[in-house]
């Protein structure tokens, strides 16, 4: 079926790099020894800790439990024993260590009872707690826990599922709806019934005809509406805003949720893992992670939460001259040197670096001003004057340059003939204003306090006042009758 | 070791693959133009961009900047052959050198260098002779003067005298000069261009194929997408609609759109010179307004102002505005577009 789409503004088409990865199955990885799990592992609060260090665990039993509304659940990926609660390196550029949970396999792997929920009885909001209790998040990097997406106030037009998968070397999305193309589609439509949306749109890059092969078939198989649009590949199609536009005209400022144009987003993985929480009981414990780039075997792999970077990585045969790991894609992710950090909820690739497959950027020239950066950006923005101001430290100008709205997507920084790390002074701009909001809002409640302090310590002197002068007047009136009191002491001021 | 910041991936450009391409792309506008002219125009070419090179490497050393890597951009180059092509190619060594001084140490330089300067380079070199140096910057060789190589050589280099007979009008001043003293009827303008011919039908003196070769070389940089259409399109539509304006009221007196876009340095200022990014303005429709302003400036000057060509000053006035224009041509920002509308 034709659909007129919108095109948003700029955008870039880095070389692809796909197929290596996508031609093999998805295997799985061996399960290894230690699993590491960090509490944090999406947007919003980390869940509390729930097992003692020593105690026995099931596969899919819940060791860390959500502590507020934006918070998920944290379930043990295999069966074991929790040896130790503390601090451990995670995939992040300060190398700072975060609180996690490390388990030790027994090598049963062994499920705790698996329940599926019965979910047609049942109020969307006992659904949203039962996905919040199977620890689901958005598995396409941004990691928001999904159950919080659902049962705003704005009635749900059109329910957006994103197979776009638009970074170069990613192929899990691809494989997972190659292979798993049945589930997602049940999936979608477990997520039609909670939003109640009219219109349901997968949208998949052009680039992977076998994955919208399959999910045509399977949207036959189950008699669905659903609607797959084919997206003509360009980077970064399956960013969210670009693809609500794509897909519908509408346009979402940063500060606006997609809900609220009654837009609902949900990448493919977070579909399939929603509808194996439901339909199997099976909370999130593995996830997808496509391996590639300096690596004799890429390759999409299975692999549990929790297990070292490293060792997954050696599943596909590293090159010797591999330097590194980009976690994530390269136009987005992390580079990191190489590292047992654990895999994590947001992995959803790895790629071993080499100085051959990714130069080190040359040193930055002045900006010419030539707008290529501009011309690229898909949000419409100007980086080089966001460039400009961030570098001047004029962190307002910038701001005012809409800075908030840029979302890394790293175009600009791509095509910049003058190998301006731009994306680099974006972050440090964010940091900066967000840093200098904080230290306002510090100074508003010092301020405040300090003014309250000043307010108390005039009410009481006046009180003081008020209490010696009726004290005298009492003393007066009562001269020989009683001894005089003693004014009552001030009470200590609070600091 | 610091790690990289996203994106790990970049294309394969950069400013000194820009310069090239520009130099590349002036290069069938000098063949055609010493064909016409004489050897002359390489020897300027050649002088101007060693005096540039070595005016960059002096001052990158002073500021104590990477002298190879920044040798290496080739802006330098560019600025040289801007003005190796708009100043008389029969000017004396010192005059070409005296222009790149100005372009590279004072406009480009002590501005900040590469990317700081409010001002086109190679646009200050011209308009700082043209000040300095009236007549010898309106010296332009007669015409059918083809003189030998070693001749113009001697004259560019100060041996051999300059002769008033050497040089001659431009199709642009004969017009002006005929304009303000009013001796021009209708049909006069025809034939007095005609009497100028040497190759050409329209723009006179052959300069025709010149600009047409500029406008190919500017073809050339829109499609490997150096410039951007904006200000080619603004400059040579507003200078044509201004011209032909003109031309309507009263075909006496002013030459038609044809000879205007043809002739001088217009198709050069279109493509090459308006079109500099650093100076120039940065938004889309910014670029547009600047595009207008030029034009319509160029034609004003050279129509009615004191010198030969008006391109070089259109462009520094535009360069004043630019910041300005800028600022009030700011995109909407995507997400902030209203809804349904295509982008
Ligand atoms: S692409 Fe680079 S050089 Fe060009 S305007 Fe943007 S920041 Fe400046
Ligand atoms: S990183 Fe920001 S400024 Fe650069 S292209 Fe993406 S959205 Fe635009």
């Amino acid at each position: 079926m034709m659909r007129t789409l919108f095109s948003f503004p700029g955008g870039v088409k880095p070389d692809p790099n796909k197929e290596a990865s996508a031609r093999a199955f998805i295997a799985s990885a061996p399960l290894p020894e230690r699993l590491v799990l960090p509490l944090k592992q999406s947007a919003g609060v980390a869940p509390l800790p729930c097992v003692r260090v020593g105690e026995r665990v099931k596969k899919g039993q819940i060791i860390a439990v959500a502590e507020a509304w934006i918070s998920v659940s944290l379930h043990a990926p295999t069966s074991g024993k929790v040896t130790d609660i503390g601090a451990h390196p995670l995939a992040h550029p300060s190398g700072l260590p975060a609180p996690a949970i490390v388990i030790e396999a027994d090598g049963e792997d062994a499920w705790r009872e698996r329940q599926p929920l019965d979910w047609q009885g049942l109020a969307p909001r006992e659904v949203q707690c039962y996905l919040q209790q199977s620890g689901v998040v958005g598995l396409g990097g941004a990691v928001f826990p999904s159950h919080a997406k659902l049962g705003g106030d704005t009635p749900t037009e059109e329910l957006i599922i994103n197979g776009a998968e638009c970074e170069p070397y990613i192929t899990c999305d691809d494989r997972l709806m190659r292979e798993r193309a049945d589930e997602i589609i049940s999936g979608v439509a477990l997520l039609r019934d909670l939003t109640g949306a009219r219109q349901c749109l997968i949208a998949v890059e052009n680039n992977k005809p076998e994955a919208i092969r399959a999910l045509r078939g399977a949207i036959g198989k189950h008699r669905e509406d659903f609607v797959v649009v084919t997206l003509p590949a360009r980077y970064p199609a399956g960013s969210l805003r670009q693809l609500i536009y794509a897909l519908t005209g509408k346009h979402a400022p940063v500060n606006v949720l997609p809900a609220a144009l009654g837009v609902q987003c949900f990448n493919v993985a977070t579909v399939h893992s929603i509808w194996r929480a439901v339909a199997h009981g099976e909370p999130v414990v593995r996830r997808v992670v496509t391996v590639s780039g300096n690596v004799r075997a890429p390759k999409n792999w299975e692999a549990p939460i929790g297990m070292s970077m490293n060792a997954l990585l050696q599943l596909s045969e590293p090159l010797d001259d591999t330097d590194g790991l980009i976690v994530g894609g390269p136009m987005m992710g992390l580079s990191l040197p190489l590292t047992n950090a654990p895999i994590t909820k947001g992995s959803n690739c790895l790629i071993a670096r080499s100085p051959r497959l990714f130069p080190p950027r040359p040193p930055e020239s002045p900006c010419i001003r030539c707008t290529a950066c501009a011309q690229a950006c898909p949000q419409g923005l100007q980086p080089f004057e966001l460039y400009w101001w961030s570098r001047a430290r004029n962190f307002d100008r910038a701001a005012e340059h809409a800075l908030a709205e840029c979302i890394e997507c790293g175009c600009c920084a791509y095509v910049c003939p003058a190998a301006i790390p731009l994306v680099h002074y974006f972050r440090f701009a964010k940091g900066e204003l967000a840093a200098a909001a904080r230290e306002r809002q510090m100074a508003d409640g010092a301020r405040d306090r300090f003014e309250f302090r000043q307010f108390r310590a005039e009410r009481e002197k006046a009180e003081k006042q008020a209490k010696t002068a009726a004290a005298k007047q009492a003393a007066v009136m009562s001269a020989a009758a009683a001894p005089s009191e003693k004014p009552a002491p001030t009470p200590p001021s609070e600091p | 070791m610091p790690t990289p910041s996203s994106p790990h991936l970049r294309e394969a450009n950069s400013i000194s693959r820009i310069m090239r391409l520009v130099c590349a792309a002036l290069f069938p506008g000098i063949v055609v133009y010493s064909a016409l002219i004489g050897p002359a125009v390489l020897a300027q070419i050649v002088l101007a961009s060693v005096a540039a090179l070595f005016f960059e490497a002096v001052m990158l050393k002073l500021r104590a900047m990477p002298i190879r890597r920044f040798l290496g951009d080739y802006s330098a180059l560019v600025t040289a052959w801007l003005i190796a092509l708009t100043f008389p190619p029969l000017s004396p060594w010192w005059l070409t050198v005296t222009g790149v001084f100005f372009a590279i140490v004072v406009a480009k330089h002590l501005y900040g260098g590469l990317g700081q300067n409010p001002f086109n380079p190679a646009m200050i070199a011209f308009a700082a002779c043209i000040i300095a140096f009236p007549a010898l910057m309106s010296e332009w060789p007669a015409q059918g003067l083809m003189l030998p190589f070693e001749q113009q050589l001697e004259i560019i280099f100060g041996f051999a005298p300059r002769i008033d007979a050497l040089t001659a009008a431009t199709p642009l001043d004969v017009i002006k000069t005929a304009l303000k003293n009013n001796a021009l009827r209708a049909g006069n303008i025809q034939e007095l261009l005609m009497s100028q011919n040497l190759y050409g039908t329209f723009a006179g003196r052959g300069w025709e194929w010149v600009t047409m070769t500029y406008l190919c070389g500017g073809a050339f940089l829109l499609a490997m997408g150096v410039i951007t259409w904006h200000v080619p399109f603004a400059f040579i539509t507003s200078m044509a609609a201004i011209s032909a304006l003109c031309w309507l009221f009263d075909p006496g007196r002013f030459s038609d759109p044809l000879f205007h876009l043809f002739s001088g340095g217009a198709m050069l200022g279109a493509f090459f010179i308006a079109t500099d990014p650093v100076s120039g303005c940065a938004t889309p429709r910014g670029r547009l307004i600047f595009g207008v302003g030029a034009g319509i400036l160029a034609y004003l000057i050279r129509v009615f102002g004191v010198f030969p060509d008006g391109i070089a000053f259109a462009v520094l006035i535009m360069n004043i505005c630019a910041p300005l224009i800028d600022r009030y041509t700011q995109p909407t920002v995507f997400g902030r577009r209203a809804n349904g509308r295509r982008s």
